[in-house]
């Protein structure tokens, strides 16, 4: 199965019955097979007219109360961007998948890259809470876009799932979980009937305000400004301040059951290689022949890309020598980890914009070359 | 009684809304709640109010969503018809209506309206035409007629104007009309033919905006602007039964197209029964 297969196939699993999107390398896949899948489970596709169509309709099917998707690449997320903002302000649950391309504008449109990360966090304008997931494989793409549907329906957060070009388009074998072992979060919706004048106050020990659908006996509003606990606008600094304040921390204060990462042979190691995605790949195989070499090296994977798995991170800081930030892009995790470990110790990169893959040789070579610096000092 | 349509219709917790003294927009948006409560209150069709939703954009027109006592959402700029789309598509059993503005469907939103027309979807499209862009304080819209003045046109609009209704006919839409805010009657009558229809239909209502599109171009207050209104449109009745050469004066207020094509999610539920069956 291809990863951009698995995608849907994990979506339509975690009950995912609508699908807007418009065609774009490399994410195309995930349209085609939606189309070719929902109406056999039921489901809804539509080819809309543009990026920011597809979008908006994905959130106007989720107040309806359906699960809800949309995949697109670089160009496309670019265009996507003000809508997304409008699900994290009106906390209307769906998932966006962007197989990232390389870029900046068309770039190169069918080569991998890794330069959508900041983008994922800080596409949309003002401060806003972001969840990103990324897939390393296509097995672990079917699993974890469950997980991001049902993130997004816990937290009622648009959820970002940051593919890359690798994983889009590999092809492996997939081991499909049977049904009863999945974990899916259902869409409970509240109602009572009439005007709700309180549709988006939190109940006693939670941090989102109960789901609502339209057409399901009351009466509420929606909007994109600053809002009130009745879903209307507000001037009121206080409560627009206190609206933002719990969009954040919902996130903020859930990290432990947000954040995922994955370590590989890190229990003794003393040079920890970060990497996302489609990455891991080369990562792993370099790991495994620098550790041939007697290097003592292991991988850190964020599963979760955004919020950035920080204590995770400095859990491991006191047993390692160095690290090495190895992906797609010019530096941007790279930020994220020097921010994290640089005051402790010395972080290595490396990155590639051209359109091809870092092979396992090339880390290879850099990891012995950031130890025998070291060593020669 | 109008007291008692505010009651029922309006969220008078909202109330008093944004727009300006002498704004046609209030009068349309009671157009749309005479329509409404009309079809609500007519056993003989099935328009209820927990399954009918306004969706709306952003500018002065976009407010409406927000004082009518609906399900309502207020969304993005340009985009009410691609969220209309999502919402009707998701469940076409809901009546969902859009109300929106010059700016709002025919510039920045342009693209949504084309496709939603081809497509003809069942929505009922509104449109508060008031020739400029209100909310950010008179701008050329695309519906500002060609030498007109506006603070992004001081020495006139060199821009040629879209007619929304003909463009959205020409897309494509199996229901078009227009409608003023002179003409109530007439307007609300057009409304709820739109609703009715099976398919996606537009009723470009001219509204008038005094304190911009009027102040600028000299066109008196709002009693002067309604006044023109009465005097250059004509509603249906009358305006067949004058000559071809007085017709050419006048702006008609009434149906401009209606035909009957397959409506697009009436079209799905078809294909996933095929899909489904195999037959």
């Amino acid at each position: 199965m291809q990863g951009n297969e698995a995608c849907v196939e994990g979506a339509i699993a975690a009950g995912m019955r609508f699908y807007a999107g418009y065609p774009i390398t490399p994410s195309t896949e995930i349209a085609e097979q939606c189309a070719l899948r929902l109406p056999q489970v039921g489901g809804r596709f539509i080819q809309m007219e543009d990026e920011l169509a597809s979008m908006a309709a994905v959130l106007g099917a989720s107040a309806t109360g359906v699960k809800a998707m949309t995949a697109t690449s670089g160009p496309g997320f670019s265009l996507k961007q003000e809508n997304i903002g409008y699900g994290c302000l009106a906390e209307i649950p769906c998932v966006v998948v962007d197989v990232q391309r390389s870029g900046p504008s068309t770039g190169l449109p069918t080569s991998p890259s890794q330069g959508d990360y900041m983008q994922a966090r800080w596409g949309t304008h003002g401060d806003h809470p972001v969840i990103a997931l990324s897939p390393s494989s296509v097995q672990e793409t079917y699993r974890l876009i469950i997980r991001a549907f049902n993130l997004s329906e816990k937290y009622r957060t648009p959820v970002i799932f940051l593919m890359d070009e690798i994983v889009g388009h590999m092809r492996e074998g997939v081991t499909l979980p049977r049904p009863d072992e999945l974990i899916i979060n259902k869409r409970h919706i509240s109602y009572h009937d009439g005007a709700n004048k309180q549709c988006y106050a939190v109940p006693e020990g939670k941090f989102v305000p109960a789901m609502k659908a339209f057409g399901q006996g009351e009466r509420y509003n929606i909007t994109g400004l600053a809002h009130d606990v009745s879903g209307f606008p507000t001037n009121n600094n206080a409560v627009a301040g206190a609206l933002y304040t719990r969009l954040m921390e919902k996130i903020g204060r859930n990290l432990d059951d947000i954040v995922r990462v994955e370590e590989y042979m890190m229990d003794d190691a003393d040079t920890a290689v970060v990497c996302f995605g489609g990455t891991a790949r080369a990562v792993m195989s370099a790991v495994e022949q620098a550790r041939a070499e007697g290097m003592k090296v292991g991988m850190f994977r964020p599963i979760t890309v955004w919020p950035f798995p920080e204590a995770q991170l400095r859990a491991r800081l006191p047993g390692l020598k160095r690290v090495l930030m190895v992906e797609h892009n010019y530096g941007q995790m790279l930020l994220e980890v020097q921010r994290v470990a640089a005051e402790r110790l010395p972080v290595g990169f490396l990155g590639r914009i051209d359109g091809t893959v870092i092979p396992p040789a090339d880390i290879l070579n850099k990891l012995r070359e950031m130890e025998g610096r070291e060593n020669a000092q | 009684m109008p007291s008692e349509l505010i009651h029922k219709y309006m969220r008078i917790d909202h109330l008093p809304h944004i727009w300006c003294p002498g704004c046609g927009n209030g009068i349309i948006m009671r157009d749309v709640a005479v329509a409404l409560e009309e079809l609500i209150d007519d056993p003989e069709v099935n328009v209820s109010r927990e399954k009918t939703v306004i969706v709306s954009g952003i500018g002065c027109s976009s407010r409406a969503a927000g004082y009518m006592d609906f399900n309502s959402i207020h969304t993005t700029h340009g985009r009410a018809i691609a969220f209309a789309t999502g919402i009707k598509f998701a469940h076409p059993e809901l009546e969902v209506i859009v109300l929106t503005g010059d700016g709002d469907c025919s510039a920045i939103g342009g693209n949504h309206l084309i496709h939603a027309a081809r497509r003809n979807i069942g929505l009922t499209v509104i449109t508060f035409n008031n020739d400029i862009y209100g909310m950010t304080g008179g701008q050329y819209s695309p519906t500002t007629p060609t030498g007109d003045r506006a603070t992004t046109a001081p020495y006139g609009n060199y821009d040629r104007p879209f007619d929304i209704a003909q463009l959205a006919a020409g897309a494509g839409a199996s229901f078009t009309a227009r409608g003023s805010a002179y003409h109530t009657r007439e307007t609300t009558e057009l409304i709820k033919q739109g609703i009715l229809h099976k398919g996606f239909s537009l009723i470009d209502v001219f509204s008038v905006c005094p304190t911009y599109y009027g102040r600028k171009n000299h066109k008196g207050g709002a009693v002067e602007m309604l006044q023109w209104q009465r005097d250059n449109m004509v509603p249906a009745s009358r305006y067949y039964a004058m000559s071809e050469e007085k017709r050419r004066e006048k702006i008609l207020v009434g149906i401009l197209t209606h035909n009957e094509y397959p409506e697009y999610t009436q079209e799905y539920a078809k294909l996933l029964e095929k899909v489904q069956t195999g037959k």
